[in-house]
């Protein structure tokens, strides 16, 4: 695991190489000495496992973030690179495109998910938020992530979208698919395609304009092709988007805060004796665990990166986690603090791809976190935690609790 | 280095000093001010870096980009005609001595 490379002029030799295999089963259980150790090794290294370049510094991973054009996401934003290997799936016409025919599609999903349509929404989500709590009230002791972080955005993402009743059971499951394929073939990514065709037929299906209940997110999208926005054919696409990344992600995301909290109960108290933190006690728990842990590029020409030189046609790994905790950015990386301030960190992303549907992620973990704080006085973990094993995604499969009322 | 002031809702200001190439969200936040959350980072994709910029100084920003333009009409405090993103204002030597004004809340 030490860095073996001797210093050269240029490509992989440049840089310290490590035998890390960033999407192991052992890797998923603790990635945290990894991280400090990809960051130790220096501002780029090369992961001998699968051949790629990868960065885990806060200033690395920012700079390619924000440098869409050397590091494009055109040729996918996982291991695969499209230009050599037919994807599993039609390409995203937003994740996986580059301007200018990303500007026009992020243009179209900023539009139908803005701070407008937030205000819009924000009532039902938390209405929704409350009831979720008066039925967890009646349990006391419950999985927090069935009964609550997977509970909470099923109850109302689908809706929003216009989804209909049956089916809904594909989601989480397509959305598994979806950030495992963004991994090497190993048996996550090739066991998920394997299975992936039920799913895939129910979401090609529902993203069908007549399957999409008037007002709702995926009825705007189709909306906008009579504008003149977006064509006939790539509404059906962009609706897809927000089925593929709209709701593992949250469900991840509130799964962290609740773990986050039950695990430090000093900064459960602070919540409760001000629940107008709940806001920035989510997105800090989206710093702290980054329920999304990494994103590829592919370089579009040689460039030089902290000093290693890449060349042409290279994948560049994005550490986002390693990155939401390195030192050189973060006072206590490693503490949860929900007073903390939490802007700039890259668990959203950063530059043009950053995530479009934040907005929907901070509402529903704002309201769900001060639902929960306004009427628990106390969430204590009751068994043994169980962690969900993905590609992209990391977070909890089971979180045994028990609440006493506030 | 140029100077900017941020009148907060209850009438206190807070002078920052600045430096040219960042933008007015990154001295205020720099300097650990309340009343600017910038929960994107500067992205222009969350609209809580709102300021209501000082009538004076208005004409001489830079003109609003059209997804700045469409975020302001999400603003959690009311869109003004003086209301900007702190994040898309780019800090020019010119710019010393600007004045703005935080909204009451940012979500
Ligand atoms: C806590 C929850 C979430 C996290 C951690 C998260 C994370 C991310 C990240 C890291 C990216 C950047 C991808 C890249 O740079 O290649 C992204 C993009 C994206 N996210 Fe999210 N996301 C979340 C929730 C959501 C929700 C609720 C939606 C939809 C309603 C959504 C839809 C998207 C889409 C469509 C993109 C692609 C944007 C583009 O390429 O321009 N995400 N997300
Ligand atoms: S910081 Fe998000 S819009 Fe300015």
């Amino acid at each position: 695991m030490t860095a073996s490379g001797t210093p050269a002029a240029t490509g992989p030799a440049s840089v310290p190489h490590l035998d890390v295999d960033p999407f192991d089963m052992n890797f998923f259980a603790d990635p945290y000495p990894t991280h400090q150790r990809l960051r130790e090794a220096g501002p780029v290294v090369y992961l001998d496992k699968w051949n790629v370049y990868g960065v885990a510094r806060y200033a690395e991973v920012h700079a390619v973030l924000n440098d869409p054009a050397t590091f494009c996401s055109s040729r996918g934003v996982g291991l695969s690179d499209f230009k050599k290997e037919t994807p599993w799936r039609p390409p995203s016409l937003i994740l996986e495109a580059d301007p200018p025919a990303h500007t026009r599609t992020r243009a179209v999903l900023s539009k139908v998910l803005s701070p407008t349509v937030m205000k819009q929404v924000r009532d039902r989500f938390a209405a929704a938020a409350e009831e979720r709590v008066d039925a967890l009230l009646d349990k006391r002791s419950f999985d927090a992530i069935t009964d609550l972080a997977e509970a909470y955005p099923l109850s109302i993402f689908p809706d929003a979208l216009g989804l209909k009743a049956e089916g809904r059971e594909h989601l989480i499951p397509y959305a598994s698919v979806v950030f495992n394929a963004f991994g090497p073939p190993n048996e996550l990514r090739q066991q998920a395609i394997a299975r992936s065709a039920p799913h895939q037929a129910y979401v090609a299906e529902q993203c069908q304009r007549d399957n999409l209940a008037p007002g709702g997110f995926g009825a705007c999208i189709h909306a906008q092709a009579d504008e003149g926005a977006i064509t006939a054919t790539e509404a059906p696409l962009l609706v897809r988007s927000l089925l593929s990344a709209g709701l593992d992600t949250t469900v991840n995301g509130i799964g962290a805060a609740v773990y986050c909290l039950a695990r430090f109960p000093e900064q459960w108290q602070r919540l409760r004796d001000d629940p107008t933190l709940a806001r920035n006690a989510f997105e800090e728990a989206v710093r702290f665990e980054s329920p999304v842990q990494t994103f590829f590029r592919t370089t579009t020409r040689e460039v030089e990166l902290s000093g290693a030189t890449i060349g042409e046609g290279e994948k560049v790994l994005m550490f986002l986690a390693a990155a939401n905790r390195d030192p050189r950015r973060w006072d206590q990386p490693d503490s949860y603090d929900i007073t903390r301030r939490t802007s700039g960190h890259v668990g959203f992303g950063s530059g043009i791809h950053m995530c479009v549907g934040q907005l929907v992620a901070r509402l529903e973990g704002e309201v769900m976190l001060t639902a929960l704080a306004r009427r628990i006085a106390k969430i204590e973990i009751t068994g043994e935690p169980k962690r969900r094993f993905n590609n992209t995604l990391r977070g909890l499969d089971s979180l045994p609790v028990t609440i006493t009322p506030a | 280095m140029p100077a900017i002031t941020f009148i907060h809702p209850d009438g206190k200001s807070d002078c920052v000093e600045t430096s040219v190439g960042e933008s007015a969200m990154q001295a205020a936040t720099r300097h650990g001010l309340d009343g600017i959350l910038a929960e994107c980072g500067g992205n222009a994709m969350c609209a809580t870096c709102h300021v209501y910029v000082d009538e004076s100084w208005l004409a001489r920003l830079p003109a609003m980009a059209d997804d700045e333009d469409a975020l302001l009409d999400g603003t959690a405090s009311e869109r003004r005609p003086t209301s900007r993103l702190s994040c898309q204002i780019k800090i020019t030597p010119e710019l010393d001595g600007l004045v703005v004004k935080l909204p009451e809340r940012q979500v």
